[in-house]
C-alpha cells in the first residue's frame, strides 16, 4: 500500500514541479470560460441593416430612429437606391435591407396600402429566419405608430422561456465547456503521458517494482483525476462569479457526475495509450476519439434531437452526452437525483467499464 | 537560405510522416470523418416541435389555429390535456418541447374584433432552438384574425436559395478540419525533436533558423492543402455544396491562410518544452479560435469588444472568406484585402517563430 | 606556430548561484587527440556545449578553429563535428538517409557524400546496414553511425561526448582506430570518456573537478603531477580531494 502511495506521490510531484505545464493547465481553462462566456452567444443581435429610401421623409426618419434604438439592429446608413446593395451583401457588411417606396409618408397619411421590401441575407437560413422575424415585427410597430392604425383584434403570442428565461447562451455553454476541459485534461493528458513513458522506455522501471500493473496504472493517472476535478471547480467558480451561471440543483450531484465523467475519460485515455506507440499517434487518436466526438455529438452546440438517426444512435455511446444532460439538468433546470438517475446510472456503468477494460488491457500489454 | 538544405530537411520530414502508418491514416481519416459527421450533425433543425396543447376554448377558431400550426409542418401535437402544475415537469422531462395554452373566450374575442392572447411555454435549454420555435409559432399565431393590415412586407432572401443549413456550414467545417490537423501536426513537430534530442544535433550544424522553420512548415503546408482539396472535392461531390463564386480564389486564400495557421502551430512548438505542453496549448488555442470564429455561432451576437478581438483570429477571416465566396459569390475585389491581411499575418507569425527558435541557450 | 584548434580562456558558466564551469583555460593544438575527463557532474558537458556554440558563456572567451564562440557561432558550426552523449540522430530514418541528410546540410555534393559514406561505412563495418532503419540497430552500431556523421564532412575539430559508453570492447577498439586515423589526417579531436585506459591513448588530457581543471598535460605529465602510478589513481585522488573538505 505504501508502494502505491509512493507512486502517486512521485507522479504528483512530477506534475507539480512542471510549473509551466501547471500554469497552462489552470490558466487556459479559466481564460476559455471567461472568453466564451462573454463572447459566444447564439442570440441574434446587432444585425447590420440599411434603409433604402429614394425620397426620405418623416416616415423614413421615424423608421431610422426606431432602428437606431433597437438592440437587435445596427444601422449601417441609408441609401437612395438598391444599386450597391449587391456588393455590400456579398462582402457581408450588410445583412438586411428595408426598401421603402417613394411615397411612404403620403400613403400612410391617406390610409392606403403600403408595400415595403425586406431583403435578408439567407446564407445562414436559421439566422435568416430570425432576422426576418425581428425586422417584420419592427416594421409592424413602426407602421402602427406612424399610420395611427393600431391593428384591432388579432392574436398576440405570449412566450415564456422556461429554465433559461434570458436565453443566456453562457448557461448552455458552460456545461459543455466543463466537459471539454475534463476531456482534455483527464483523457488526453493521460493518454499522452502513458504513451510517453512507453516511448521512452521508462515504464519498464515501474513494472519491475513490487506493484501490480493495474496499481501502477492507477497510480499514474491519479494526479490527473485530481487535476481534472480542480479544473472543473475553478471553471465553475469563474462561471458563477463572473456570469452568474445558475446552480439550481445540488452541487454534490454535479461533483459526483464530474467524477464519474473524469473516470470514464481516463478509461478512454488509457485505452488509447494501449494502442498508440508514439505520442504523436496518441494525440491524434485522442483528438479523433475524444475531443471531436465530444464537440460534435454530445449536444454541446448542436441539439441532439436535430441529428440524423444514425448519428443520434452513436451519440448514446459518448460519455459526454450523458454528462452534459446531467450537468445542464442540475445547473439550469434544478433537476435532482430523481430526475437524472437514468443518466447517472449509464454514466457510472460507462466509467466502470471503460476504466476496467482500459486498465486490464494496459496491464496485459506492458510486460 | 540554402535550397538544398531545406530540401534535405523536408525530405526527412516527409519520410518520417510516411513511415508512421498510424499518423498517416489519422491525417487522412480524421478530417474526412469530421467532415461527414459534422456536416450531418451540425444543424438546429429538430424537426416538428412536440407540442402539448391546452385548449380551454374548444371552438372552431382555436382548433383551426392548432390545425394551422400542425399543417405548417413545424409542430406536432403530442397531447391535449395538462394540469398547470404539471407543465414544468413535462418540460423538464422533455415529454414535450413546448406547451400552448389557448384561454377560454378566444373565438369570442376574435369575433368582437378585440385583441386576445395565447401563451406558449418553451423549454429554453437550447436557446437557439427555443428562439426558432418562438419565431415559427409567432408567424402563424399572429396571422389569426384581425383586420387585414395596411402593411405588406415583401420578403426576399438573398443567397442560399435552397436554404440548406449544410450549404452554410460545410465551407466553415472545411476550414475547421484543415486547421485542426495542420495546427496539431506543426505544434508537436519541433517539440518532438526537442524531447528526442535530435534538435540538439541540428543546432550544432550550419542550418539556419530560417531554413529550419521553412523546412518545418512546407511539408505540413502541403499535407494540409491536400486535405483541403480532398475535403472540398468531397463536399462538392457528396454533399453537393454550391460553389457560387470562383473556386480558385478559395484555393489561393487557403494557401495563404495555412501559413498563418501552421505558423501558429510552429510558434507553439518553439515555446513549449514537452509535447504534452504543446498539445495542451494547441488544443486550447484551437478551441478558442474555432468557437470565436463565427463558425458555430454568429459573430454579430458577440459584444463589440469580442468582435474586435475576433479580428485577430485568422480562422474568423478565412471562414468569412469561404462563406463570402462559396455561398454569396463574392469576388477578388471583396475578399482581396482579407487575403492580403492573412498574408501579412503569416509573415509576422513565421518571423516570430524564427526569432523564437534558439540555437544557443543563454 | 600554427593557431590552436581550441583555445579557451577563463571560460565560465553560471546557472543562478551554481557555477558549473569555473574559469577554465585550455589550449588544444591541431591534430591532437585531447582527452577531456572528469566525474559525472564535474562540468564536462557544459564546457563542451559552450565550445560548440550551444550554450552562451557567462564569462571568459573561447575560439574553436579560429572562430569566436560568442561572436561567430555560425563559423564555429561550419567547422566542427559533434557526437552527443545521448543518441541524437533520427531513428525512423535509415543509415543512408541520416548520412545523406547531414551530408547535404554540411554542403557536400552527392558524389562526395556517397564516396565518404562508402569509406566510413567500410571502416566501421556497417556497409550491410546501409538501408536499415536506425531504430533497428543495436546500440553500439548506433554510436558508430553518430561518430560517422560527426566525421562526415571532415571538420577541423570534432567533439565526442562519451562516444564509447555502453559499447563492446571490439567496437571500442574500432572507434579509437578511427579516431586516430582522423587525427592523423589533421582533425583535432576532443573526447570525453569514463574509460581511463582510453585516456592513455590521448595525446594530452585534462581532468575537471567541480568545474575547474585540476590537472592537465600528457598522461605521463599528469601522472607525475599528482604523484601516482596510474591514471586511475590520478582520477581517484583528485576527485576524492574534492569530496573531502
Amino acid at each position: 500500500m505504501s508502494a502505491f502511495r509512493g507512486l502517486v506521490r512521485k507522479e504528483t510531484l512530477h506534475l507539480l514541479r512542471d510549473r509551466q505545464t501547471l500554469a497552462i493547465l489552470f490558466l487556459l481553462p479559466v481564460v476559455s470560460v471567461l472568453l466564451f462566456g462573454f463572447a459566444v452567444r447564439t442570440d441574434v443581435r446587432a444585425i447590420p441593416i440599411v434603409v433604402v429610401a429614394p425620397a426620405p421623409d418623416a416616415a423614413t426618419r421615424a423608421l431610422v430612429a426606431r432602428i437606431a434604438e433597437s438592440e437587435q439592429f445596427r444601422l449601417r446608413g441609408t441609401r437612395h437606391s438598391e444599386e450597391t446593395l449587391d456588393d455590400a451583401f456579398q462582402a457581408g457588411t450588410v445583412r438586411q435591407a428595408i426598401v421603402l417606396p417613394a411615397d411612404t409618408e403620403q400613403r400612410m397619411a391617406r390610409g392606403e396600402r403600403l408595400v415595403v421590401g425586406l431583403v435578408t441575407d439567407a446564407s445562414d437560413p436559421n439566422t435568416g429566419r430570425v432576422m426576418e422575424g425581428y425586422a417584420g415585427a419592427l416594421l409592424r410597430r413602426w407602421h402602427a405608430e406612424r399610420s395611427g392604425q393600431a391593428p384591432a383584434g388579432g392574436v398576440t403570442l405570449l412566450t415564456r422561456m422556461r429554465f433559461n428565461p434570458t436565453l443566456e447562451s453562457v448557461n448552455l455553454f458552460v456545461p459543455g465547456l466543463i466537459a471539454l476541459i475534463l476531456t482534455i485534461v483527464a483523457a488526453m493528458m493521460t493518454a499522452i503521458s502513458i504513451t510517453r513513458e512507453k516511448e521512452r522506455g521508462t515504464m519498464e522501471l515501474l513494472l519491475v517494482s513490487p506493484l501490480r500493473p493495474s496499481a501502477v496504472v492507477l497510480g499514474k493517472v491519479a494526479p490527473y483525476v485530481v487535476l481534472g476535478m480542480a479544473n472543473m471547480v475553478t471553471v465553475l467558480l469563474a462561471a458563477r462569479v463572473v456570469f452568474g451561471v445558475p446552480m439550481r440543483g445540488h452541487p454534490l450531484v454535479l461533483l459526483g457526475a464530474s467524477l464519474l465523467y473524469v473516470v470514464a475519460s481516463l478509461g478512454l485515455g488509457i485505452l488509447i495509450s494501449t494502442r498508440a506507440e508514439t505520442e504523436r499517434t496518441a494525440i491524434m487518436a485522442a483528438l479523433a476519439g475524444l475531443l471531436l466526438p465530444t464537440l460534435m455529438l454530445s449536444g454541446f452546440i448542436f441539439p441532439l434531437d436535430a441529428m440524423p438517426r444514425p448519428l443520434w444512435v452513436i451519440s448514446h455511446l459518448i460519455p459526454a452526452r450523458w454528462f452534459l444532460t446531467i450537468v445542464r439538468g442540475v445547473m439550469v433546470k434544478g433537476a435532482g437525483l430523481v430526475d437524472l438517475w437514468r443518466e447517472l446510472a449509464i454514466l457510472a456503468a460507462m466509467s466502470v467499464a471503460l476504466l476496467g477494460v482500459g486498465i486490464r488491457r494496459l496491464a496485459i500489454r506492458l510486460p | 537560405m540554402k535550397i538544398r538544405t531545406i530540401g534535405a530537411l523536408m525530405r526527412k520530414e516527409v519520410l518520417q510522416v510516411f513511415r508512421d502508418p498510424p499518423t498517416l491514416v489519422q491525417v487522412l481519416a480524421i478530417p474526412l470523418i469530421q467532415l461527414v459527421v459534422l456536416a450531418n450533425a451540425a444543424t438546429f433543425d429538430t424537426g416538428a416541435t412536440r407540442l402539448l396543447v391546452r385548449d380551454d376554448d374548444r371552438t372552431t377558431a382555436s382548433a383551426a389555429m392548432v390545425a394551422e400550426l400542425v399543417g405548417s409542418g413545424e409542430f406536432t401535437v403530442v397531447g391535449t390535456a395538462i394540469a398547470p402544475e404539471r407543465i414544468e415537469a413535462v418540460l423538464r422531462r422533455r415529454e414535450a418541447a413546448a406547451v400552448l395554452h389557448i384561454p377560454d373566450g378566444f373565438e369570442a374575442a376574435l369575433a368582437r374584433g378585440e385583441r386576445s392572447a395565447v401563451q406558449l411555454q418553451i423549454n429554453a435549454e437550447e436557446g437557439a432552438v427555443a428562439g426558432l420555435i418562438q419565431q415559427a409559432a409567432q408567424a402563424i399565431v399572429e396571422r389569426q384574425g384581425g383586420m387585414p393590415s395596411m402593411l405588406e412586407v415583401r420578403q426576399q432572401g438573398w443567397f442560399n436559395p435552397t436554404r440548406r443549413y449544410k450549404d452554410w456550414m460545410v465551407p466553415g467545417i472545411l476550414v475547421s478540419l484543415t486547421t485542426i490537423i495542420g495546427l496539431l501536426l506543426t505544434a508537436q513537430s519541433i517539440t518532438r525533436e526537442k524531447e528526442l534530442g535530435t534538435l540538439e544535433q541540428l543546432n550544432v550544424t550550419p542550418v539556419t533558423k530560417g531554413e529550419f522553420i521553412t523546412a518545418k512548415l512546407l511539408p505540413f503546408w502541403m499535407i494540409a492543402m491536400g486535405i483541403f482539396t480532398v475535403g472540398l472535392t468531397v463536399a462538392k461531390l457528396v454533399f453537393a455544396i454550391p460553389t457560387v463564386g470562383a473556386v480558385p480564389i478559395v484555393f489561393l486564400a487557403a494557401m495563404v491562410y495555412l501559413t498563418v495557421a501552421l505558423g501558429i502551430g510552429l510558434l507553439i512548438s518553439t515555446v513549449t518544452q514537452t509535447q504534452q505542453q504543446a498539445m495542451f496549448v494547441a488544443f486550447f488555442v484551437l478551441l478558442i479560435f474555432l468557437l470565436m470564429s463565427g463558425l458555430f455561432t454568429p459573430l454579430e451576437a458577440m459584444p463589440d469588444w469580442a468582435q474586435a478581438v475576433a479580428h485577430a483570429n485568422p480562422v474568423m477571416h478565412f471562414v468569412g472568406l469561404m462563406r463570402a465566396v462559396l455561398v454569396r459569390g463574392a469576388g477578388l475585389a471583396e475578399v482581396g484585402p482579407t487575403i492580403v491581411g492573412l498574408g501579412i499575418a503569416g509573415a509576422a507569425v513565421l518571423g516570430l517563430a524564427v526569432v523564437q527558435t534558439r540555437k544557443t541557450l543563454e | 606556430m600554427t593557431a590552436p584548434a581550441i583555445k579557451a580562456t577563463n571560460l565560465t558558466r553560471r546557472f543562478g548561484d551554481f557555477v558549473a564551469v569555473d574559469a577554465i583555460t585550455l589550449t588544444v593544438a591541431r591534430g591532437e587527440v585531447f582527452g577531456f575527463l572528469g566525474a559525472n557532474g564535474a562540468g564536462k558537458t557544459t564546457a563542451i556545449r559552450m565550445l560548440i556554440g550551444l550554450l552562451a558563456p557567462s564569462a571568459g572567451e573561447a575560439t574553436v578553429a579560429g572562430a569566436d564562440v560568442r561572436t561567430d557561432p555560425a563559423g564555429v558550426r561550419r567547422r566542427i563535428g559533434y557526437m552527443s552523449q545521448r543518441f541524437s540522430l533520427y531513428d525512423d530514418l535509415t543509415v543512408r538517409e541520416n548520412v545523406e541528410l547531414y551530408g547535404t546540410i554540411y554542403g557536400l555534393t552527392r558524389v562526395e557524400i556517397r564516396t565518404r559514406m562508402d569509406e566510413l561505412l567500410a571502416r566501421i563495418g556497417l556497409t550491410e546496414s546501409r538501408d536499415t532503419l536506425v531504430r533497428q540497430l543495436p546500440l553500439g552500431w548506433k554510436q558508430e553511425l553518430a561518430l560517422m556523421v560527426a566525421l562526415l564532412h571532415r571538420p577541423e575539430v570534432v567533439f565526442l561526448d562519451e562516444p564509447t559508453g555502453g559499447v563492446d570492447p571490439i567496437t571500442r577498439r574500432r572507434f579509437w582506430e578511427l579516431i586516430y586515423a582522423t587525427a592523423a589526417e589533421g582533425t583535432t579531436v576532443l573526447v570525453t570518456t569514463h574509460y581511463l585506459d582510453e585516456a592513455e591513448y590521448c595525446d594530452r588530457l585534462s581532468i575537471m573537478v567541480d568545474g575547474r581543471i585540476a590537472a592537465m598535460g600528457t598522461p605521463a605529465e599528469v601522472r607525475s603531477q599528482v604523484g601516482v602510478a596510474t591514471l586511475d589513481e590520478v582520477f581517484l585522488t583528485l576527485t576524492r580531494a574534492a569530496v573531502a573538505p
